[in-house]
């Protein structure tokens, strides 16, 4: 059969041989971890285009983007053209219309194939959404299309120097001078900063608190717009991070986005889908640390057997995979509620992306320690899931905010 | 030109899976492994597409003899751009059974039925290797075939194919209809985008089963063992030629 060693008939669609040969397999055997358990036949159809674009256009070329830390626009324009850009932003505004299951199946797929490239698509997708859900109708016609397919990128900005945790307290100010805002502050940690064609900022326009914020979209090249050093991390390489700066930004009032004082609940409400998101991007970094940990202890032999034959190290890839399977639940379930439009879809959402970024951080470090010395060669892939995953702890809310959240909505007054 | 195209697809064992014999020695294990659609046959149906988005073909119909779940490949094959499908339902003991000519049998009458101008089929299935279901199809339907295609043009009164054979290239004309099979370098499967992974949905797949076509489907063959292949032996070092030509001797090669 063609598919044993040794055929003539062996295709070599981008398929990666690494150091050891067996570090790149996608596809588990094993029933319980199976992503695809649950999903219809559409799901699986969908996840399948993921993995094998992940596979393909993002595996083989992971390690370099992390290494030159190299922004890959065309392979995000790629993965746009699929439809990948505006997953779940409805077809009838110009996006794909899917759901945020389907959305987090995607991004846990692609993720895979590279955690760093995944979470900016997911934070792109989290600003398309936003625009087509709070743009008029003028806005929309002009940013939804070129959005979507990527060939204009977006960066959320809401984090300050002063203001990251507590974030509503943030002070970057935007005031009226005619038909514009006057835009004077600065914002910390932008994802794709300065790379980015339009930065939804979120501003002052009233009084002190949430209700005194307005999202405003701030154009690259707008004078008064500017950006910091590209910054040095320990992960996430192959997206850019800056600080933004504004300095007497001048921008026309119809770029604001929604109502004045609407700006903290757009923010907030685009982050419900972005921890999903971001936990779906932890969800794939860990399965694929599984994957290649259970790789590798079949064929690492040390006193004389392989490595499975432990029961230690049984024991822990036992615990790691149950850990997966609880996490993805979560995750999903979140992913559910929020397409259903639940009361409780923020907080699940928050408890998914505490529960899951944790979980999978965990499973990944566990995935490092299993290969030994080789995990902590940056030849494997296990090392870059490891730090490209450990932001998620503390990015899209830190998961102290996410428990304030949860504790919040368990002690409200009913 | 406005052919109509009838595409071949099968579901196989994904080509990335390390597979296993059967405990009963008659097969492999595929249960609970990871399918997908025969490598050979994205590429036919990329190049059907391909054809249509020239112009030259105006519909194309997907087909695939299987289990229920071969319907999963036609849905592929419709959201990469195939119009429609025809479902040959064979419950999934009895397709282990199938054989190229009972599949022949069943593309030709379909390709009868369907008025099909052109038949497009991968070179072989990557898990029988049998390379047999395109020959056999043209000589049912005494169609010429042009095999192994790295290339498909149009011609006058036809199509020039060039065949990748083992001394080289060979360019064929043949006379429409005709039987092609696809080779590996013919072209690059596109990948099926989410839009059209949607839009596959409301493509229709019609259910038929071998009966209605008129093929017997009675195994033919009888597979009496599948297993690995024997483990490499290590082999033994020489010390000069006149060593080698004698232990080629005492092991009766020569």
């Amino acid at each position: 059969m063609s598919f044993l060693k040794g055929s003539t008939t062996l295709l070599t669609y981008g398929s990666r041989v690494l150091v050891r040969g067996d570090g790149w397999k996608f596809t588990s055997r094993a029933f319980s971890v199976n992503a695809a358990l649950g999903l219809s036949e559409e799901q699986q159809q969908i996840q399948d285009v993921a993995l094998r674009f992940a596979k393909e256009e993002m595996a083989p070329n992971m390690e370099r983007w992390d290494r030159e830390e190299l922004f890959p626009v065309e392979t995000l324009q790629k993965a746009a053209e699929l439809g990948f850009g505006a997953v779940y932003v409805p077809a009838d505004v110009g996006g794909t219309g899917l759901s945020r299951l389907d959305a987090s199946v995607i991004f846990e797929a692609l993720s895979q194939g590279c955690v760093s490239t995944t979470a900016y698509l997911s934070i792109h997708n989290m600003c398309v959404w936003m625009v087509a859900k709070f743009g008029n109708d003028t806005q929309k016609k002009d940013w939804i299309s070129r959005l979507a397919s990527m060939k204009c990128l977006a960066s959320y900005c809401l984090t300050e120097p002063g203001a990251g945790s507590d974030a509503s307290n943030l002070s970057t100010s935007a005031r009226k001078d005619g038909n514009d805002f006057i835009l004077n502050g600065g914002k910390a940690f932008i994802s794709g900063g300065a790379e980015t064609d339009v930065n939804l900022v979120m501003c002052r326009t009233g009084k002190p608190g949430p209700k005194g914020i307005s999202c405003v979209m701030v154009e690259k090249g707008t004078k008064g717009l500017s950006f910091g050093k590209k910054e040095r991390k320990v992960g996430w390489n192959s997206q850019p991070t800056r600080a933004l700066i504004l300095e007497d930004c001048r921008v026309p009032q119809a770029n604001l986005l929604g109502h004045e004082g609407e700006g903290f609940s757009i923010a907030m409400q685009g982050l419900n889908g972005g921890r999903i998101n971001i936990a779906s991007c932890s969800l794939g970094a860990a399965q694929a640390s599984l994957d290649q940990s259970v790789n590798h202890l079949k064929v690492r032999k040390q006193f004389g057997v392989p490595l499975a034959n432990f029961q230690y190290l049984q024991f822990k890839l036992a615990e790691m995979a149950t850990s997966l399977v609880a996490s993805r639940l979560m995750v999903r379930q979140a992913a559910g509620s929020l397409d259903r439009g639940d009361a409780s879809a923020p907080t699940l959402a928050a408890m998914a992306k505490l529960h899951a970024t944790d979980a999978c951080f965990r499973i990944v470090d566990q995935a490092l320690q299993l290969h030994g010395g080789y995990g902590y060669l940056k030849d494997y892939p296990v090392q870059q899931y490891f730090r490209d995953i450990r932001v998620h702890q503390i990015l899209e809310g830190t998961n102290e905010v996410m428990r304030m959240i949860i504790s919040r909505d368990l002690l409200q007054e009913s | 030109m406005s052919l109509r195209v009838l595409v071949g697809v099968k579901r196989v064992v994904d080509y990335a899976v390390k597979v296993r014999v059967r405990p009963d020695h008659k097969w492999v294990v595929t249960d609970g492994v990871k399918h997908s659609m025969n490598p050979f046959d994205e590429i036919a149906v990329e190049e059907a597409v391909r054809l249509k988005e020239k112009k030259i073909v105006s519909e194309i119909v997907a087909v695939s003899c299987g289990p229920p779940q071969s319907q999963e490949t036609l849905r592929t094959a419709l959201a990469m751009g195939a119009d429609k499908a025809i479902h040959v339902e064979v419950p999934a003991k009895d397709a282990e059974l199938l054989s190229p000519i009972h599949v022949a049998g069943i593309i030709a009458k379909i390709a009868k039925d369907e008025k099909i101008d052109l038949v497009i089929l991968g070179k072989q299935a990557i898990d029988d290797d049998s390379n047999q279901t395109g020959q056999m199809v043209a000589g049912l339907l005494n169609w010429p075939q042009a095999t192994f295609a790295s290339e498909i043009v149009q011609a006058d009164g036809g199509l020039k194919v060039t065949r990748e054979i083992d001394g080289g290239l060979e360019v064929i004309q043949v006379k429409l209809p005709a039987v092609i099979t696809t080779d590996l370098r013919l072209n690059q499967p596109r990948y099926a985008t989410l839009p059209n992974i949607m839009k596959a949905k409301k493509k229709p797949i019609d259910k038929k089963s071998p009966a209605d076509l008129g093929v017997d489907t009675k195994p033919r063959l009888e597979v009496v063992s599948v297993d690995e292949p024997p483990v490499r032996q290590a082999g033994a070092k020489v010390a000069n030629v006149e060593e080698l030509v004698q232990k080629l001797k005492e092991a009766g090669r020569i």
